[in-house]
């Protein structure tokens, strides 16, 4: 039986973590159907026919699944799982509170978060914050997995042409209803997907210190990350937040700035390639994971580094 | 109105977490304990509504080992009213304790069911999503602030591109967001106090749950270590070797 993956999307098109699922949906099996659900998704559905990857799209189209709500594309999902032995998503917040829903309604033990497929039953996941990684089989009939974006190269988004297929849609839930949806907009690259990402902890002392993260970002072509510290104390808004509980990157370079190096911070940003720490504690434990430590004042350290950058004839974008 | 929280015990967040040499899993022998951190904010969330007059009761519920107890003396401490010790040992998986939790709340009819939003032992994130789905219930994820207004619950919920806002009908499911809210810390009279509150024990076997495993666990291992680093003596040398050695900028 295939595999289905469920498309994550804005309705008007993917985003980009589906193609990193796609890839890890086709490592489970070659044949994978993916299903697009929403309202006035037709450019989205379009762009998943076009990945190499996917056989199959299915299109289901209600007004009740503009936002995206698990309780609506819970049963359209669950009629859909007859026919396949997969169910894949991301483990990102979509499909973190969308996957274990369709679970438990399947009675499968969901596969969180995983970093490799080993096998189609088979597959390695991080527990304890990253802390040990756990080889998990499988043993349900329906399997349902969430996998890990960074971990898996996004396929080719061109050059396919998968036939598209209307599904109907399922009822309403009408005990949940969506209200609004404040996205921060910004013209930096996306946190989990940049090449670069300069992160800022409870060091930085303030949000508007942060100007001196956004100025190196803006040179570099990075995106701003945070430790969950700041977040918390206001600096800076939760979808900045890196670590266990916040969001996962694996980019180039990493530089942490200001942060200690919690164990739930380091389980979002230490497969970085490269790790840079600018603290002036010398003792603090990101410096175990950094490949370039500064032992500095940030405050002095900062507009250094800005100085210095400025000085380069050419940088990477 | 009645809320159930439940709450689980794991390794400290603190904890330098250990791989046994023979890759059955993770060192807990002589390791510090601690509810599952979210736990605390859905206790803490609990109790304060309860304080604002809009909860009559606070029941806490852990499912596990006997000194899962500890987690829900814990709650206890820190005001809820009475607890619930589901006894089963070895592993439980996530759709197990959801099973487990659906048949108490079958008994218990609470208005509203609280648990993290995740664990930090197995990182799994579906108790709570699961239980929504075998009660048809309404969830609420990820949540950072929740409003109650008479029947229905206004939540705001920590979403990759920021926030979002969904109103949900009671009976529901809310996890929890560390920024939910601070948890207070148990006083010492407190801590008296709640020896003497009730906590009933139930036997896993007896709710007719199976919770056999599904999954099997082939091998816990290390993660690849990463090769120690250098530190610099100062911004220029760090540029230098960002452009030069490590060629990323």
């Amino acid at each position: 039986m295939a595999v289905l993956l469920i498309a994550e999307h804005n309705n008007k098109e993917l985003r980009s973590f589906t193609l990193n699922a796609a890839t890890a949906a086709s490592q489970i099996d070659s044949d994978v159907h993916a299903v697009i659900i929403g309202q006035n998704s037709a450019d989205a559905a379009k762009q998943l026919s076009e990945l190499p990857v996917v056989k199959k799209v299915l299109t289901v189209e209600g007004v009740h699944y503009e936002h995206f709500t698990a309780e609506n594309f819970t049963p359209v999902i669950v009629k859909l799982a007859e026919n396949y032995s997969h169910i894949v998503c991301s483990a990102n917040t979509f499909g973190k509170n969308l996957m274990p829903r369709i679970a438990a309604h399947l009675d499968t033990s969901q596969v969180s978060d995983i970093i490799k497929v080993i096998s189609p039953d088979t597959f390695l996941r991080p527990i304890y914050a990253g802390n040990a990684f756990a080889t998990i089989k499988s043993n349900d009939d329906k399997k349902c997995v969430t996998i890990r974006p960074t971990s898996f190269d996004p396929c080719e988004s061109i050059g396919g042409s998968a036939p598209i297929e209307k599904v109907d849609p399922s009822e309403e839930f009408s005990k949940t209803k969506f209200i609004k949806r404040e996205e921060i907009k910004s013209d930096r690259p996306e946190l989990g997907t940049a090449r670069i990402v300069v992160s800022g902890g409870r060091g930085m002392q303030s949000g508007d210190n942060f100007r001196l993260i956004t100025e190196i970002a803006d040179k570099l072509g990075a995106a701003i990350g945070a430790s969950r510290a700041a977040v918390d104390a206001g600096y800076i808004s939760n979808d900045h937040q890196v670590g266990q509980t916040g969001k996962v990157v694996v980019p180039d370079l990493y530089i942490a700035v200001g942060i200690s190096g919690a164990i739930q911070h380091l389980a979002g940003m230490k497969e970085s390639k490269v790790i840079v720490a600018i603290n002036k504690d010398g003792e603090a434990p990101i410096f175990s994971v950094a490949d370039y430590g500064l032992e500095a004042d940030l405050f002095e350290a900062l507009p250094q580094f800005m100085e210095e950058l400025n000085k380069l004839n050419t940088i990477q974008k | 109105m009645k809320i159930l929280v439940a709450v689980k015990r794991v390794i400290d967040y603190n904890v330098q977490i250990r791989v046994k040499e023979d890759g059955t899993g993770v060192v807990t022998d002589n390791v510090k304990m601690s509810t599952n951190p979210p736990d605390d904010n859905a206790i803490e969330e609990a109790v304060k509504i309860k304080e604002g007059g809009k909860a009559k009761e606070v029941v806490a519920i852990t499912v596990g080992e006997e000194k899962a107890q500890e987690t829900v003396r814990k709650a206890l401490a820190v005001g809820a009213d009475r607890g619930i010790h589901v006894k089963v040992d070895g592993i439980l998986e996530p759709l197990a304790v959801s099973k487990i939790l659906q048949k108490i709340v079958d008994k218990e009819k609470p208005d509203l069911v609280f648990m993290g939003k995740q664990a930090i032992d197995d990182d799994c994130n579906q108790t709570g999503q699961m239980l929504s789905a075998l009660l048809n219930w309404p969830q609420a994820t990820f949540a950072s602030k929740i409003d109650i207004k008479d029947n229905k619950l206004e939540v705001t919920r920590e979403i990759d591109e920021g926030l979002e806002t969904i109103e949900i009908n009671v009976p529901a499911i809310v996890t929890c967001d560390l920024r939910l809210n601070e948890p207070r810390y148990a006083s010492l009279p407190n801590i008296m106090k709640a020896k003497k509150k009730p906590i009933e024990e139930i036997v896993a076997s007896d709710l007719g749950v199976d919770v056999s495993p599904r999954l099997e666990q082939l091998k816990v291992e290390e993660p690849p270590k990463r090769k120690a680093g250098i530190k610099v003596a100062n911004v220029a040398e760090l540029v230098q070797k960002l452009k030069n050695e490590a060629k990323v900028i």
